[in-house]
């Protein structure tokens, strides 16, 4: 069945939102507060990815220490959307590499498949400029941070 | 001398990129909060960046870059990575400081 197709409990149209991340993470509210908005959408069960470019990879960052900013470090929480649902997880490949990074460098991201007897898969998809265009045009709703 | 400070991502804003187009040879120039992104080897602007620490003193907040993620082996060449004390001494040791905001 086609995703657009598909209806949730109170035979509602499930609608495509995508979360669009562009900020970095500590030096703005932006990414945090996308954190928050992406929490509280899962609890209506509509189908959800997020999309990670520009300055946006950053968030995802392995090995973020911050106790000596003293700020709080989110960045668990990324690994935790897979429990609401939430694995579609897309990085555009020319932010990372315009920013010196690969994928080697971000959060192994998984989520548990509960149509695959619960196996644990990867959450982040790397995607070119061009598929992440695509992805784009796909959506019926786009949260900008 | 003069303490340059930057605190923006080079890809977002060009306050690298003017710090570095007017800081005199020999200035200081200290990247912090989301400005430390500048120092990552490899990026766009690491060759501009790696020029900059060889005719400036380049030095990058190292609790800002962990709180990011960036591990120190990920810099570029002749960058020097100081605490808040350190960050302190740099602002004694030069006659003024200029944040490129």
């Amino acid at each position: 069945m086609m995703a657009d197709e598909m209806m949730d409990d109170e035979g509602g149209k499930i609608k495509k939102f995508l979360y669009l991340n562009r900020k970095a993470p500590y030096g703005t509210i932006y990414a945090l507060e996308s954190l928050e908005v992406v929490l509280i959408a899962a609890a209506f069960d509509q189908d959800v990815s997020l999309a990670f470019v520009d300055d946006g990879v950053y968030q995802l960052l392995k090995g973020q220490d911050t106790g000596g900013v003293e700020m709080k470090n989110f960045s668990p929480t990324y690994n935790a959307l897979g429990d609401y649902d939430i694995n579609k997880l897309y990085v555009e490949k020319e932010s990372l590499e315009e920013r010196g990074l690969s994928v080697d460098d971000l959060m192994d991201v998984t989520y548990e498949d509960e149509d695959d007897d619960w196996a644990e898969k990867p959450s982040i998809r790397l995607v070119s400029r061009a598929e992440m265009g695509e992805l784009m045009e796909q959506q019926d709703v786009v949260f900008s941070f | 001398m003069v303490l340059h400070t930057v605190n923006k991502s080079p890809f977002e804003r060009n306050a690298l990129e003017s710090c570095i187009g007017h800081a005199q040879p020999g200035s200081a120039i200290l990247l912090l909060e989301d400005g430390v992104y500048g120092a990552v080897k490899d990026s766009t602007v690491a060759d501009k960046v790696a020029q900059a620490a060889k005719d400036c003193k380049l030095y990058v907040l190292g609790p800002d870059l962990a709180a990011r993620g960036v591990s120190q082996d990920k810099l570029v060449a002749n960058v020097n990575i100081v605490d808040y004390n350190g960050f302190v001494d740099l602002t004694v040791e030069n006659d003024t400081v200029q944040a490129w905001l």
